[in-house]
């Protein structure tokens, strides 16, 4: 069967009346909180996830979805009215859209946000469509050695090229590996990191995890910070365009569309670098007049389009090799895991009806929200005058319920309090998520990979780099390793006058 | 020796600016406007911001009466206006009072209440023209 054919089967499951609804849940509570800065799908899909274990997996992954792409679309609401971005992604939205708002064109700015994302999400997702059955294809045969170098590549390319400071990343990163040896060694039934006891022999629940950082960190931060002068919402009336913002926006839109997706689709994702490059080309390709920097709708345009389609091509390698690139993409796979799918290449053949329906869905659900969106947005712009204390009390309420529904076990509460702690710590001191994340999710899989690669050579090293592949990927971790850093010292030689200026 | 305003950008909050102008002018006294918030929400429309806070000057300024307008950020806006009563020494306090259901009062508790009760000085409470 070609992929149309499959897709159309998708759409077939995917409209029904039961999972049409969980699409919509997922749109309305995606939207709610990205809306809320500090908030993000990867919270609430940490909080939902074990409250869906009743449901069936596909109509749990279909209400997964929607938040996933429902909380892109709530960032570029706030960032655009408020000019504080819901998520790092929205950042460069708010460059432009804040300003669009303060002249009076919020309604603009948030129709070219809504329908751009929705046509990047669009094209983004028949892409994944398309390309991941034949991605699979040629990893099914990845053999071991060569998938351990994809995976150490992926947390080497999270951890140093994205983010402000490396040694933070990789205090992340090591934190999450750590987290993730806990429990018992899987071929010699060895208890590793439990201190002798009986309830960490299984290992932590990533759900746990998920929880204590997302959720309980964010809680006791927001605590720790609760009184802030309040912020100046700039009131909306319904989203519409102009023929000429529409004649301003189509061209972004495509643009946007195109550089965001491979940057997303690559293990080393993040929608920071696809952004920032759309609204640099925006701005350089823009006419004379085109008002950039007081608010030009192309500025909106463009990096919305980028952010979410990078938001759907991490959806190849989450499909295709099992690999998540995004801290959403690892809830969701986890959210696989709990329903003993196992992604990685074999996914596609083993469950086509379910990823096909989950990719149907995502068409459903991007439209869905472009129907909800565009007129809720005042409705949306309200949601900011909740109150912190009640919303974060809603919160711990759900990540309580959440972690102790794991297993049924106090103990999971108190594991729950310290992840709480940790979160809040990382906050502190500037510790990224998402390397830490990836490492308690990619750690154990990686070791799995490892002892394959060790087990075929019997226990030479060298088994680890019997492929050409694998080989290939060793030389691009030491350059993603490597350049950053030339590349710092370089900057820093020639920038020394100046900073010997400015201080 | 003023008379302190507890203000907020809605009808009630100019029902009772209204009427504190008047009553500074009658005792010839400081006026003393206060917006307060609990700063727990990323927007509270109840806080006058940059805009509003530029308008409301100006319009005192035309007023010809020595004033002041205090934004105070504290968890309990009943103690924010007793503490500017009690700096500034307070010959009355002006709030405009609105209905409540009886669940919204249990759930929120009452401003005007707290302030009524525990103000150390006469408080005159207004409501909008009807």
């Amino acid at each position: 069967m070609g992929t149309l054919d499959l897709l159309l089967d998708g759409f077939q499951n995917a409209l029904t009346l039961e999972n049409l609804t969980y699409a919509a849940i997922g749109v309305l509570l995606g939207t709610f909180v990205g809306v809320l800065p500090g908030i993000g799908p990867a919270m609430a899909l940490a909080l939902l996830l074990p409250v869906t274990y009743g449901l069936e997996p596909t109509q749990a992954l279909i209400m997964f979805a929607g938040i996933y792409y429902g909380g892109m679309y709530g960032g570029s609401t706030t960032s655009i009215l408020l000019n504080t971005p819901g998520e790092s992604a929205s950042v460069m939205t708010a460059i432009e859209g804040n300003k669009m708002a303060k002249k009076g064109r919020a309604a603009q700015a948030l129709a070219t946000a809504a329908i751009g994302s929705f046509i990047a999400g669009t094209i983004g997702t028949l892409l994944v469509a398309f390309f991941t059955p034949s991605i699979a294809d040629q990893a099914v045969k990845i053999g071991a050695p060569s998938y351990f170098a994809i995976i150490l590549l992926s947390l080497v390319l999270v951890t140093s090229v994205l983010g402000t400071s490396r040694i933070r990343g990789f205090i992340g990163l090591f934190m999450g590996l750590t987290i993730g040896l806990v429990g018992l060694d899987l071929s010699t039934g060895q208890a590793r990191l439990t201190g002798g006891l009986l309830e960490l022999a299984d290992g932590i629940d990533i759900v746990v995890v998920a929880v204590g950082i997302f959720a309980l960190g964010e809680a006791l931060w927001t605590a720790a910070h609760l009184r802030r002068r309040p912020l100046e919402v700039i009131p909306v009336g319904r989203p519409f365009m102009g023929r000429d913002d529409w004649s301003r926006s189509w061209r972004p839109w495509l643009r946007g569309t195109a550089l965001g997706f491979p940057f997303g689709a690559v293990p080393a994702g993040g929608a920071e670098t696809p952004t920032f490059l759309s609204y640099l080309t925006e701005r350089r390709l823009a006419k004379p007049g085109a008002e950039f920097g007081e608010g030009a709708i192309e500025g909106v345009a463009g990096p919305e389009a980028a952010n979410n389609a990078s938001a759907a091509g991490m959806f190849v390698p989450l499909l295709a090799l099992g690999l998540p690139v995004t801290a959403t993409a690892s809830i969701l796979l986890a959210a696989m895991q709990s329903y003993g799918i196992i992604p990685g290449p074999t996914l596609m053949t083993d469950q086509p009806e379910l990823i096909w329906t989950l990719l149907a869905s995502l068409l459903i659900g991007n439209t869905l929200l472009l129907l909800i969106n565009l007129p809720l947005a005042p409705l949306w712009a309200r949601l900011l005058a909740i109150p912190r204390p009640q919303l974060y009390a809603g919160i711990l309420f759900f990540a309580s319920l959440g972690a102790y529904s794991v297993n049924r076990d106090p103990f999971d509460l108190a594991l729950l309090l310290l992840f709480g702690l940790v979160g809040f710590v990382i906050r502190r001191f500037g510790i990224p998520v998402l390397p830490l994340i990836l490492g308690v999710i990619l750690g154990p899989l990686m070791e799995v990979k490892m002892r394959e690669a060790l087990d075929l050579s019997g226990g030479d090293i060298s088994g680890l780099f019997d492929e050409g592949l694998a080989i290939f990927i060793y030389v691009l971790v030491a350059l993603a390793i490597v350049i950053p850093i030339v590349l710092g010292r370089l900057r820093k030689r020639q920038d020394v006058p100046e900073e010997a200026m400015v201080r | 020796m003023t008379v302190v305003v507890g203000y907020i950008p809605n009808e009630y909050g100019e029902a009772a600016l209204a009427e504190g102008i008047e009553e500074a002018r009658r005792r010839g006294t400081r006026l003393v406007v206060v917006n307060a918030t609990k700063g727990d929400a990323l927007v509270d429309h109840r806080y006058v911001g940059e805009p509003g806070l530029a308008e409301l000057q100006t319009r005192l300024a035309t007023l010809d009466l020595d004033h002041e307008v205090r934004q105070t950020i504290g968890a309990d806006i009943a103690e924010e206006l007793l503490r500017a009563v009690d700096d500034t020494g307070a010959q009355v306090l002006v709030i405009g009072i609105r209905h409540r259901t009886a669940v919204g009062k249990l759930l929120m508790g009452s401003v005007a209440q707290h302030v009524m009760l525990d103000a150390p000085c006469p408080v005159l409470a207004v409501k909008p023209a009807p």
